[in-house]
């Protein structure tokens, strides 16, 4: 007996039955394709801006920072001053994403930029937002080869390019946009090899209990929100906390 | 592991006395409870999320054959391998074979606890493996060949100094002028010395937070971003997971991940929440190019169908030590093996055998704390007294408990005789502290009397006076 | 239902019973003043909490059965503990499993039993207790009938009712350190639960500690008495019910 079966056939003999019937099989084959929510919190049952605001409020929470732009053109300039700020290089390794190579960047020619995987010599990353969720302040960004994992935890800085529009409320919400969206080559499915939820710049608390910023990952997560969103742009309902 | 579980008095006698640690463990109270109340006053919800993420559990053990067939059917179709593994020794095997195929020199390790059941590091290195792990916490212990004392923040019992200390033994390049003045000096030097060592494993090993069957992928949780390098920059991806971390759908995960955190941390949500499903796709620039999970029963399966199934829903978020009296007072080394405070009470005897074990489930007041944080509600207590049931029925409880009982229980069973017993002892102990009120030493109490004095009875016992009043009454009337 | 003059069965406990009357002798009075008309049944010893919690059953599950005689047959039960009343509310049910006839009994008994305190403010709807205090007094939360009974808000605002001030403990819901047989098997364990619970005791500065289970209280009164404080130590019971002047403090003479 394959130890496969050893451990099922344990299993069923515990739970004091055999293999499923095939209908309680078929019943739980459509659990899994409807895929049922829970509850969803009522925090980011909110307006577009009010999600858009809750979405910044926590990242900020959780010592991100956002900063706004109206439009792709406005990017450079706020790469650029977002490094001078922080006394940083002026040169970022970035997603060979289409919308990241789209930005003009000839605007500033002194931005120096590699796009591909990010390697452990790079101190500023640039990553392009497959989708953010405001309950949290969490961004979502699922592996592809134009969205390199290492872009996400190799660099000191990491900035994130995200549009508005791809604001959620909720997990689930974001989950959807995946299914929705994407196709995986290799297995049909909508799950890419790796799907990294990231909320805030990486830390520990391991000495002493007591936080400390940039542990593995980057130290900074700052993030450029592009105002593609007409009804983001109203004045949200009220002020999340 | 090795398990000092049968030596847990000894074990805590000296954890009482050790200054460090006692003042390593009044962090307990600001950091660990302070922010999940906190976390959890953000979040009307949670009771109900608490309520679902319980059933979810639940429906998930029953069904937990179907789950895993399906879980490990999508893992295959994304290129990955799934390695069953009925006992430690089969999945330290199966590390190795993989390890030794490719030729691993050296390998990286995320936090997982199934890792320190299996002790899986001793394995390797006997085999001339170098295991490094890069969790802040793990990596400081495995300089102190120590082992983690909780089970989310495993250096947890130690302070400031001890950092300083080990990495000055162990990071021989550095210079004695160094400082170590703030917390910021010791995570840089960590940063450096585990970034080097990332680059060049050969095998990342992860745990897993959750298994989930409709993708079939891998769930790791962490703060740092180690368990992200972990298992992205080597060529091979190992993941270490035990059965009960399946659940079927994203949406389910979901919701437990909103318990997770808030749970273990008083964070919303963790920095790092990554899902892993298969090897490196057709043109991803990074990524492994092997991955494969090593699926662990070990005793899990037989807890099935038991007054311990329960305990299977455990996600492992440490809120019940984080709030446990004792933990706190002991800390996590007293319990003698990998999982300690209350689950580790419930856990341990399972795994290790409740004659190894049996001071854990003894070790509890009963105070219902653990119960009441718990994300997905087990019913920590009531198994502990399961596991008290156990022992007495196979006769393990201690000889001198048994008597006592037995000798108890006989007059308890018989009102008549115990009114006459208590009412000599009472009147025993009430003349004997007639002048103060109470005692400072009694025979046969010394546990009692070390540390606090003897309140002593009334002298009548309330029946006796009970029983005189109403004569009065009757005699009145 | 409330109805006029329910039959209440005190279930005195063996620790009231044998340690300090006068707290059966208090409820009796509360219970009496909230309109009750009070039996105590002969033929009960204790709640069985000292075998069920050290496994073994059998002798539990007898002190079950005879507390299922002895206490059938009233409107409600009433237990001047939160620990054993949460012993019969929640765990003599399960001690009958596999006898569907004495489960159905335990069950019935466990809905019509409450802790003293909670009985009088949620059953009888008593918004205050006859009498005057004055002076400080904290409170401590004893496990058992917080978590399993809900028992907090009650005690408290019945104190108040009497004028007395209520000087919180930092965390006034932490365990003692008591545990019923734990604090014989580990009390070395047991006696630094009970310094850190003395400490927060005396940092609130309140001149009187009062619990409503008598276990918690030996516990914490052994404790300040060996720390040589000077904080009184009482029941809740005694308190409400007036009858301070009845018996000195928890440890002291009279």
């Amino acid at each position: 007996m394959s130890s496969r079966e050893a451990i099922l056939g344990a299993i069923r003999r515990h739970l004091h039955r055999g293999a499923l019937p095939e209908d309680q099989a078929a019943m739980l084959r459509a659990r899994l394709a409807a895929h049922p929510r829970h509850l969803i919190p009522a925090r980011s049952r909110l307006s577009r801006a009010g999600q858009i605001a809750l979405f910044i409020a926590n990242v900020e929470k959780e010592f991100g920072s956002v900063v706004r732009l109206p439009d792709t053109r406005a990017v450079p300039g706020a790469i650029a001053d977002y490094l001078a700020q922080q006394n940083l290089p002026s040169e970022i390794v970035m997603a060979p994403h289409p919308a990241l190579q789209a930005i003009p960047w000839a605007e500033r020619p002194l931005l120096k930029r590699r796009a591909g995987r990010a390697e452990a010599s790079d101190l500023v990353s640039l990553q392009h937002g497959f989708a953010a969720i405001a309950e949290t302040g969490t961004l979502m960004l699922p592996a592809a080869p134009e969205r390199p994992t290492t872009i996400n935890l190799l660099a000191d800085t990491a900035l994130v390019l995200l549009q508005a529009s791809r604001v959620v409320g909720a997990y689930e919400e974001a989950w959807d946009l995946l299914r929705a969206e994407r196709r995986d080559p290799l297995t049909g499915g909508f799950m890419p090899r790796n799907v990294m939820l990231v909320t805030g710049p990486s830390r520990s608390a391991d000495i002493e209990q007591t936080l400390e910023l940039g542990a593995h990952g980057p130290r900074r997560l700052h993030i450029l929100l592009l105002d593609d969103d007409e009804a983001a742009r109203a004045t949200p309902e009220s002020a999340p906390q | 592991m090795f398990s000092t579980s049968p030596a847990f008095k000894e074990n805590a006698h000296k954890a009482i006395a050790d200054v460090g640690l006692q003042k390593a463990l009044t962090r307990t109270k600001p950091h660990f409870q302070g922010r999940r109340a906190k976390a959890v006053e953000g979040l009307p919800e949670f009771e109900r999320l608490r309520d679902i993420g319980r059933d979810i559990k639940n429906h998930t053990l029953a069904n937990l054959d179907f789950y895993l067939e399906t879980w490990a059917g999508n893992v295959e179709r994304a290129g990955g391998q799934v390695h069953w593994c009925a006992t430690a020794d089969d999945a330290r095997a199966a590390v190795l074979a993989i390890c030794e195929r490719v030729g691993a020199k050296t390998v990286t390790k995320g936090k997982s606890m199934i890792s320190e059941e299996l002790a899986i590091n001793e394995h390797l290195e006997q085999h001339g493996i170098t295991p490094v792990e890069t969790d802040l916490g793990e990596y400081i212990l495995q300089l102190r060949r120590e082992p983690p004392s909780h089970i989310i923040a495993p250096a947890f019992h130690l302070n400031r100094e001890d950092w300083e200390e080990s990495f000055r033994r162990a990071h021989t390049d550095l210079a004695p002028d160094r400082v170590f003045r703030e917390r910021r000096d010791i995570l840089t030097e960590a940063r450096a010395k585990l970034r080097a060592r990332f680059l060049a494993a050969d095998v990342g090993i992860t745990g897993a937070n959750f298994l989930i069957a409709e993708t079939g992928s891998s769930v790791i949780v962490t703060n740092e971003g180690n368990g992200d390098l972990t298992q992205t920059l080597p060529r091979v991806h190992i993941v270490l997971a035990s059965i009960e971390k399946m659940v079927p759908t994203l949406e389910d995960a979901t919701n437990m991940l909103r318990l997770l955190a808030r749970s273990a941390t008083g964070q919303d949500f963790s920095v790092y929440t990554t899902f892993s499903t298969g090897v490196r796709r057709e043109g991803d620039l990074d990524g492994p190019e092997e991955y494969h999970v090593i699926l662990l029963d070990n005793g899990r399966s037989a807890m099935l169908g038991t007054e311990f199934q329960d305990m299977l829903r455990c996600i492992r978020c440490a809120a019940c030590m984080n709030h446990c009296p004792v933990y706190g007072v002991v800390g996590g080394h007293a319990y003698g093996w990998v999982y300690p405070g209350p689950m580790g009470a419930v856990l341990t005897p399972t795994l290790i055998g409740v004659d190894q074990a049996g001071n854990l489930p003894n070790a509890s007041t009963f105070c219902g704390k653990c119960e009441s944080v718990c994300p997905v509600k087990i019913p920590l207590p009531k198994m502990m007294r399961h596991w008290r049931e156990r022992e007495f029925e196979r006769h393990l409880t201690p000889s001198a408990v048994r008597t006592n009982l037995a000798l108890w229980g006989f007059f308890a069973r018989r009102p008549g005789l115990y009114r006459f017993a208590t009412r000599i002892g009472a009147g025993v102990l009430g003349w004997l502290g007639r002048k103060r009120g109470r005692l400072s030493r009694l025979p046969f109490a010394g546990g009692w009397t070390a540390g606090r004095d003897l309140p002593t009875p009334e002298g009548k016992t309330f029946f006796a006076r009970y029983a005189s009043e109403q004569r009065r009454q009757r005699g009145a009337s | 239902m409330l109805q006029a003059s329910p039959r209440v069965a005190l279930f005195v406990t063996c620790l009231v019973d044998l340690h300090r009357p006068t707290v059966g002798f208090a409820a009796i009075r509360l219970l009496e003043q909230a309109g009750c008309q009070v039996e105590v049944p002969r033929a009960q010893t204790c709640c069985g909490q000292p075998a069920y919690n050290s496994g073994d059953r059998e002798i539990a599950r007898d002190l079950g059965r005879s507390i299922l005689e002895a206490f059938g047959g009233y409107d409600y039960v009433v237990v001047p503990s939160g620990s054993c009343g949460g012993m019969l509310r929640h765990h003599l049910p399960t001690l009958f499993d596999d006898d569907p006839n004495l489960r159905a009994r335990a069950e019935a008994l466990a809905e019509r039993t409450h802790e003293l305190v909670s009985f009088l403010t949620d059953v009888m709807g008593l918004e205050r207790v006859a009498g005057a205090a004055s002076g400080s007094v904290t409170y401590h939360d004893s496990c058992s009938g917080l978590r399993e009974l809900g028992v907090k808000a009650q005690p408290r605002r019945l104190l108040e009712g009497l004028g007395l001030t209520i000087k919180e403990m930092a965390d006034p819901e932490v365990c003692c350190g008591f545990g019923g047989t734990f604090c014989v098997k580990y009390p070395e364990i047991s006696t630094r639960m009970v310094a850190d619970k003395t400490a927060d005791i005396t940092a609130s500065g309140a001149e009187t500690l009062l619990a409503g289970d008598l276990g918690c209280l030996l516990n914490m009164a052994g404790r300040l008495k060996r720390e040589g404080s000077a904080v009184k130590v009482r029941h809740v019971a005694e308190v409400l019910a007036g009858m301070t002047g009845a018996v000195p403090p928890i440890g002291e003479a009279g």
